[in-house]
């Protein structure tokens, strides 16, 4: 039973919504503004919660402020945001707060449920990509790429002995680039493996994450060293 | 947001000042060579005119004086040596009489004539040249001194002659005839001094002439210039580009009309970009407004098409009619926020290079026409594209073809070279602008064309199939093998202002064997820009 929390201020889309995921065999929690829904997620029993839906267009504090927050008390919960817009302004925007995936209102039911269950399955801690093989091939603790530590049985990332906490889209989208240091990958493949998306993905999701993820990571996030870009094909790990 | 309201001039636009050729032919008709032209053009009728006057009148009075000091000087002097003259006279006396009237008159030749007798002071001197028939025979007539300007291998001579007359009473001509010459190489030289003179000051007057017309061209040009530079300002977009206004002359109101014409055109300027941020708003407002009330009956639709077969059969023909209603409804607001969205300019192109023919694929796998059409795709061709808007192209061109033509659909990808042939019909609103600098023959295109084996669009259709909310005639819609629902009606208008943002177009025709043929055209860009 994935625990979902929505984050709506209209009343009509937040029971509709609470409906449709009840209906298909989620938990529910639903918050009206970004205050309250912070308020769940500190609560004691907060962490029951696998992954926010969150609307931007919120009384009170905006969808952005919340994600930013969210993202300050947990880095490992993923967002989805509901945009009403669908303006570019606020897709990179939401995305650059720390948004997982977005989608556009009015989302249909199955869509919407598409793309939670995409969430959930980034975040969860098995299939992780990397080189096939029993777990003994990797080495114990992790691969070592120039102080970057990267254990991928343990889904944790260590810079010089300092855990780096990674949300699930970002973690999912170094693992991937790592498990083939030095290859390319365009950003329709990375929306493919990462995302999960079967329909046509926008590669500033794959844009977005790349630059969240150099900013934890890399020493100068200008001058990329783990995760560089190949002009007008994608990125590659490497090569260091 | 920062929809970018004003297109600045396209790179590669001429530079400000005009080309060279321009330059070149402001050079030959600029207003300061006119002037300086004019100037001097002035200066030297003046000056000429000065001159030819004041020479004409020197020379005559130089003349004047020279002839009646020479008339007066031969009169006198003849009458005081011919007062002692004997009558008739002899070769000899007569020779006398010559000499002695040239003596008293300076360097003059003194010819005496007496009936056949001819005596010449100067023996040596050839007179016969200068001392003319005429002046003779009005000597002969005998009605008092005369004389006479002649040229005489080219040097000017004047020949004073008188008759000699009795002194007595009646004053009969005594048949003695004295005639003296008169160098006026002297007289000559200095009027051609003056000359000389005047021939040397033209060229500082016209320095001067000159000097002066480019000082008042300066002062007219320097504020025609301000302007000319304040009104390429303007025009390059900067409204708040002013001219100082000096004194109270032309210019200066034609300063002060170009500053009240920059402060409406600013003023209107702002009033329009003040409409536009609201047409903006208004659109995210509206966007919003019906967005929520879709969302939540997007929701809630889905859960009674679910239980719909549980229904009484009314109720459920009611459910699944909300249900597909709602989606229409759903895709026309979504439409209409698009549309609005490019009115506004509030679009941004989100463009990466990306394989043409895998994009095709995966629009049309996504929603599941791959079996549906037949596709022959050039492999390889790479360009930078907004992915997401080349799918909304794509989804609505094969859209179209497989709702309202009939099978079998094809889908062709091509690279084409040369001008971009926009078909037979066109929308009606203005063409694309091609972004190279060498527009025409270079140009590289991707080509997608839609084609169906339908009835095909009639020519007044094909005008029109891109406007808003055109619906086809209802032969060339079929309501049956309905894949998404009717259409908003604007696809096709979106599908064009995406394909415009690419700087491409999209051309309609006739097939070979009938149906409709739509044609996208894409630049082929190839230079990657990273979206970071």
């Amino acid at each position: 039973m994935p625990h979902v929390l929505l984050i709506e201020d209209d009343a009509s889309v937040r029971d509709g919504m609470e409906l449709v995921l009840r209906r298909h065999g989620y938990d529910v929690d639903t918050a009206a503004t970004g205050e309250e829904a912070l308020a769940l997620l500190d609560a004691p029993d907060g962490a029951r919660i696998e992954l926010a839906v969150l609307d931007l267009m919120l009384p009170g504090m905006d969808g952005f402020e919340v994600c930013r927050r969210v993202r300050a008390r947990t880095a490992t919960l993923p967002v989805i945001m509901l945009t009403a817009r669908g303006d570019d302004h606020d897709i990179v925007t939401g995305l650059e707060a720390g948004a997982d995936d977005y989608v556009v209102k009015p989302v249909t039911a199955p869509v919407l449920e598409a793309r939670i269950r995409a969430a959930l399955r980034r975040a969860e801690p098995t299939g992780a990509p990397g080189p096939v093989g029993a777990a003994g091939a990797r080495p114990p603790g992790g691969e070592d790429f120039a102080g970057l530590v990267i254990d991928r049985a343990g889904l944790t990332v260590t810079k010089h002995g300092a855990v780096i906490p990674l949300p699930p889209t970002e973690l999912r989208l170094l693992l991937e680039l790592s498990a083939s240091p030095g290859r390319v990958f365009s950003r329709e493949q990375l929306l493919a493996s990462v995302w999960d998306h079967t329909f046509l993905g926008d590669s500033r999701l794959v844009d977005a994450a790349v630059g969240r993820l150099r900013a934890k990571l890399e020493d100068v996030p200008a001058r990329p060293r783990y995760v560089q870009t190949v002009r007008g094909f994608g990125y590659r790990f490497g090569p260091l | 947001m920062s929809g970018t309201g004003r297109t600045g001039r396209a790179a590669g636009a001429e530079p400000a000042g005009g080309s060279p050729r321009r330059r070149s032919r402001r050079l030959v008709g600029g207003l300061r060579t006119r002037l300086v032209v004019t100037f001097v053009v002035v200066a030297l009728i003046s000056a000429v005119t000065a001159t030819a006057l004041a020479y004409r009148d020197a020379r005559t009075a130089v003349l004047r004086r020279t002839q009646d000091a020479a008339v007066n000087d031969v009169r006198a002097r003849v009458t005081a040596v011919a007062a002692d003259f004997d009558l008739p006279p002899d070769q000899r006396s007569l020779g006398r009489f010559a000499a002695k009237v040239s003596d008293g008159l300076g360097a003059r030749i003194v010819v005496a004539r007496y009936q056949d007798l001819v005596a010449v002071s100067d023996p040596l001197a050839d007179t016969e040249g200068r001392i003319t028939v005429e002046l003779r025979s009005a000597v002969r007539a005998g009605d008092g001194t005369r004389f006479q300007r002649v040229m005489w291998r080219d040097e000017p001579y004047l020949v004073v002659g008188m008759p000699v007359t009795y002194a007595d009473g009646d004053r009969r001509f005594s048949g003695l005839e004295v005639f003296a010459i008169t160098d006026l190489r002297a007289e000559r030289d200095d009027t051609a001094a003056l000359l000389d003179s005047v021939r040397a000051g033209i060229l500082p007057v016209v320095v001067v002439a000159a000097l002066l017309a480019l000082l008042a061209a300066g002062t007219v040009l320097r504020p025609v210039r301000k302007l000319g530079r304040a009104t390429g300002e303007l025009a390059e977009g900067d409204l708040g580009s002013r001219v100082e206004v000096k004194g109270h002359d032309e210019l200066a109101d034609l300063a002060r009309t170009f500053n009240e014409t920059a402060d409406a055109l600013q003023a209107s300027d702002a009033r329009l970009r003040e409409q536009e941020a609201k047409a903006r708003r208004f659109v995210a407002d509206v966007s919003h407004e019906l967005r929520t009330p879709l969302a939540a009956m997007t929701m809630v639709a889905t859960v009674l098409e679910e239980d719909a077969d549980q229904l009484p059969p009314d109720a459920a023909r009611a459910a699944r009619t909300v249900g597909a209603e709602t989606a229409r409804l759903a895709r026309l607001v979504e439409d209409l926020m698009e549309i609005s969205r490019f009115d506004a300019n509030a679009i941004r192109l989100n463009a990466t290079e990306a394989d043409l023919a895998d994009a095709v694929r995966a629009s049309l796998a996504l929603r599941g026409w791959t079996e549906r059409v037949e596709v022959r795709l050039a492999e390889g061709v790479r360009a930078v594209v907004d992915r997401r808007r080349v799918d909304v192209i794509v989804a609505n061109l094969v859209g179209n073809a497989l709702r309202h033509g009939a099978p079998p659909v094809t889908v062709t990808l091509a690279t084409r070279t040369g001008p971009a042939r926009r078909s037979t019909t066109l929308p009606s609103t203005d063409p694309t602008t091609v972004t190279s600098p060498h527009a025409g023959d270079e140009d590289e295109w991707v080509t997608l064309e839609v084609a169906d084996h339908g009835p095909g669009l009639p020519p007044e259709a094909r005008e029109r199939v891109f406007d808003r909310f055109y619906k086809a005639d209802a032969a060339r819609t079929r309501s049956a093998a309905d894949t998404g629902g009717q259409g908003s009606g604007l696809g096709t208008a979106i599908a064009l202002e995406n394909a415009r943002l690419h700087g491409g177009t999209i051309g309609v025709a006739e097939g070979p064997q009938g149906g409709a043929v739509f044609t996208l055209w894409l630049p082929l860009r190839r230079t990657g820009e990273d979206a970071e």
